[in-house]
């Protein structure tokens, strides 16, 4: 069992950052053009940070599998962002962020790496403005805030329900801007599948071209991974359709261990499931609980239209268990507390598998005109999927997979277990802990992007100058051998069932087995099912068509089939984590009213993975967790 | 309900294509179009038969991916809406629905449903950005902006780029994109240093690739975002003043 070493600065905490910038070597600007930095990705962590390398003077190729940087998932972001200003004058302040993000993270995140990030949140706010977001302003011209899930405090900054569309837009228009100059190449369409290793170090990837099938190699002096999250191992959920976890799973098979991947956060405000045919769940902004008050029939078996049932005879169940946040409790919590009255009998819609969302008691009180303004798109887009209309009856929710903390394990410096490796955004493990908080994830993407990898880059390049390594190397054809070989294994499968149908089926395990409420029963089962149904997909998968053309079922194939190893992967993290913390919920460890229950004493670490070979276990690191300015403490919201 | 379809197949690299008839049985009328597709595609690849492709991937109207002519007009009968959202229900059993990729001379298809909107990007990388570099914005609060001003630029800063103007427009014009990020940055106060510049350069590009606008106003009927044609009335403003001042 090796030692993680997360390199973390000296000092106390507030310091670190500084500590860190003020110490780390940098690259000068004449030599910083002859660096190539790799970056996969163009979210919001990936964009901003290819944008700020290229401003920086470093040359820059950027890969999208999409045919335009902008298609990220990130876009789809609808509440808003956090930062520690305290425009509002409640209380907040930089300590108070990181202190609300420690303990939403029920004190399994790394202190340093969070107070960064809360320091950094009032950056990327100034970033933002200055590229133009249009982020709401009251009437006098300053931006205005709102309040988020699991925090007492109004520090959300939002541009109507479009935040990760209109900051990935800032971020996608200054990486444009540097397209323009010929400071970043862009590769779209074009899709990574694999890390080259040279020597121990990260120097390049094999992409796959996706319109001509080509096979090629690239190589570079850093690679920086901006892949997003892998809620889609759950096949529903609210990421994208080609939201993959295939970069940071190749980069897991070259050494590159996976962190926390039992971590995985259902957000409780989801349009509920209407059938078969469904191909993701659509998220209701997490902002909607603003406002909206949350509710089921106290009796079970109460099937009478929601506007027919009087108020005592309903139960606000978050507002009753846990009185200082209610209806914004975190989402774990809320997550949680919809499934519990849903297994009780007393869930609403179709299958009993939902919760109303209830807005009359605001609209009452602030106008319709009001709600219009503040959530008008998100209540359009329900009644499109729903035919129903939220301003006249409540909302029906249930909670998704929404969104990851687990993922590549990285240091202070956001470098992977491989040197040269970077993961930033969602890709990586580091900020959330077991549980993130609602508005936080826009804020982690763009403060790996725009100001902590731009930093800490230049740390590691500073000892790599000539040290380029030549594409003609053994380990690149090797790698790429291995790429093509491995397309040509799924072509040639020659099997009888579509990739969805297996996706679905790995899904529908994971959700019973992995989902909201784990058993060490249930893990176990649920392994053997993965790895049985894995071996049938590589068996009896049918993928028409040919490599060297356009062929989603290809695409699909190759990311599916990395789905199943993660999956026995997060089965094996979750049956080792023997507590209950934030979204990982054990029910053999749970207090006498159902909350989580830690075990600081023998779980207080990450748990990060090594890939040891296709047949053996993997081999568990440990970093354990120190707090030196935050007090363990039950994580209460009562 | 049961629908026959009528969808444009086109193999990749040829320059040709043609309609190929499809049943779509048992659709739910609670599915999208989208979600339809999925159910035709999975009874392809059981009969052995390749997919239908199609470009997709947030399946909720925000990403811009997905963009199809239904029976004629970008993204089918419903309007404010993309391809993804669009349900069944606004269809009758029996219906015939023709399926076709974006027409246009700027978007060549690439195969069946999708095509190359990659003149799109070139004319963001034209000037539709703030040039602003990491680390050197001022306090967010240090310039006001007012409120109905942060509104107006939000309604324009609303296009997912999805291309839905211009496959709509008989002109193949590519104003009503152009015009929606020209006045997004060109009404914040952010955005006026480089205002002037910016609608000349991304005009330029545009004439490139596109065809030309004679406000026949198709754009905004079928935008998924609704967004006005008073922005390219705002934004040959602009450029007739930019013109002039470049004297």
């Amino acid at each position: 069992m090796s030692e993680l070493d997360a390199r973390i600065p000296p000092g106390p905490v507030a310091e670190k950052w500084s500590y860190a910038k003020n110490h780390y070597k940098l690259v000068n600007p004449t030599n910083k053009r002859k660096f190539d930095i790799i970056v996969i990705g163009a979210g919001l962590a990936g964009a901003s940070a290819a944008a700020s390398f290229a401003e920086l003077g470093y040359n820059v190729k950027c890969f999208v599998f999409h045919d335009s940087p902008r298609r990220a998932h990130s876009i789809a972001a609808q509440g808003g962002i956090n930062a520690a200003k305290n425009y509002q004058n409640d209380g907040d302040s930089i300590y108070r962020l990181f202190y609300d993000t420690v303990k939403g993270g029920d004190y399994r995140s790394r202190e340093a790496n969070v107070y960064r990030l809360a320091e950094l949140s009032v950056n990327i706010i100034d970033q933002a403005v200055a590229q133009g977001v249009p982020f709401a302003r009251e009437y006098g011209g300053t931006l205005e805030n709102r309040s988020f899930g699991g925090v007492q405090v109004s520090r959300t900054f939002y541009a109507r329900g479009q935040t990760g569309q209109q900051l990935l837009l800032g971020a996608f228009q200054a990486l444009e801007r540097q397209i323009a100059l010929g400071r970043v190449t862009m590769f779209p369409r074009h899709e990574m599948l694999d890390v080259v290793v040279v020597d121990g170090q990260a120097k390049g990837i094999i992409t796959r071209n996706l319109v001509t099938g080509a096979i090629d190699v690239h190589a570079g002096d850093a690679i920086v991974l901006g892949t997003g999250g892998y809620s889609n191992v759950f096949y529903l959920s609210t990421n994208a359709k080609a939201s993959n976890c295939t970069a940071i799973w190749r980069a897991y098979r070259r050494g590159a261990y996976f962190a926390n991947p039992c971590y995985t956060q259902i957000h409780p405000t989801c349009i509920p499931q209407t059938g078969e045919y469904q191909s993701k769940l659509t998220l209701m902004s997490e902002s909607l609980r603003n406002d909206g008050r949350i509710w089921v029939p106290k009796q079970k078996g109460d099937k009478r239209p929601p506007n027919e049932i009087p108020e005592g005879d309903r139960d606000y169940y978050l507002e009753r268990k846990y009185p200082s946040f209610g209806n914004l409790a975190p989402r774990d919590i809320a997550s949680r507390g919809a499934k519990e009255v849903c297994d009780e009998g007393r869930g609403v819609g179709p299958g009993g598998r939902g919760v109303y969302l209830d807005f009359s008691e605001s609209i009452k009180r602030l106008g319709r005109k009001t709600i219009e303004e503040r959530y008008g798109n998100l209540f359009e887009m329900y009644h499109d999927i729903t035919a129903e209309d939220p301003y006249v009856v409540p909302m029906r929710i249930y909670p998704a997979p929404h969104y990851t903390m687990g993922g590549s394990w990285v240091d202070y410096a956001l470098m992977a277990t491989i040197p040269g490796l970077f993961v930033i955004g969602e890709a990586n493990f580091s900020d959330h802990g077991a549980n993130r908080l609602g508005a936080s994830a826009l804020m982690q993407g763009l403060a790996d992007g725009y100001f902590v990898i731009p930093t800490t880059i230049a740390e590691y390049l500073s000892g790599q100058m000539n040290k380029k390594v030549s594409p003609d190397r053994a380990e690149f054809k090797q790698a790429r051998a291995d790429v093509d070989d491995r397309v040509k294994r799924l072509l040639s499968a020659k099997g009888t069932r579509s990739v969805d149908s297996f996706h679905r089926e790995l899904g529908h395990i994971m959700w019973e087995y992995c989902g909201m409420a784990r058993s060490a029963e249930g893990l176990k089962k649920a392994r053997v099912e993965v790895r049985a149904l894995r071996d049938r997909y590589w068996r009896e998968v049918r993928v028409l068509g040919t490599g060297e053309e356009p062929n989603q079922s290809l695409e699909k194939a190759g990311r599916v089939a990395d789905f199943f190893e993660l999956a026995e992967l997060m089965c094996i993290d979750a049956l080792h984590r023997e507590e209950s913390c934030g979204g990982h919920f054990r029910v053999e460890y749970q207090t006498a009213d159902g909350e989580a229950l830690r075990n600081d004493d023998k779980f207080l670490y990450v748990a990060a993975w090594e890939f040891t070979g296709d047949d053996d276990e993997p081999r568990l690191h440990k970093e354990p967790l120190t707090y030196e300015e935050v007090k363990l403490a039950t994580r209460s919201y009562k | 309900m049961n629908l026959t379809l009528h969808v444009w197949r086109q193999a990749a690299g040829s320059p040709e294509g043609r309609f190929v008839q499809y049943e779509a049985r048992d659709i739910s009328p609670d599915a999208s179009f989208l979600e339809m597709l999925d159910v035709v595609n999975e009874q392809l690849i059981e009969k052995g038969e390749e997919p239908i492709h199609f470009e997709h991937d947030c399946r909720e109207g925000i990403c811009g991916s997905c963009g199809m002519m239904i029976n004629g007009i970008a993204h089918g009968p419903l309007g404010g809406t993309a391809t993804c959202q669009l349900h069944m229900r606004h269809f009758r059993d029996g219906d015939e629905i023709r399926v076709e990729p974006w027409r246009a001379r700027a978007f060549p298809v690439i195969k069946d449903l999708i095509v190359d909107r990659s003149p799109l990007d070139k004319i963001i990388q034209a000037g539709g950005f703030i040039s602003i570099n990491t680390g050197s914005a001022p306090e967010a609060n240090m310039i006001p902006v007012p409120k109905v001003v942060q509104e107006r630029a939000m309604d324009a800063a609303e296009c997912i780029e999805c291309g839905a103007c211009v496959a709509q427009c008989p002109n193949g014009a590519a104003q009503l994109f152009t015009a929606a990020k020209v006045s997004h940055l060109g009404l914040l106060p952010q955005g006026q240093p480089e205002r002037y510049e910016r609608v000349l350069r991304m005009v330029e590009v545009m004439e490139q690739y596109f065809g030309s606008c004679t406000m026949f106003r198709e754009c905004e009927a079928v935008c998924p975002k609704e967004i006005s044609t008073d922005f390219i009335a705002r934004m040959n403003r602009d450029y007739i003043v930019a013109r002039f001042r470049s004297r």
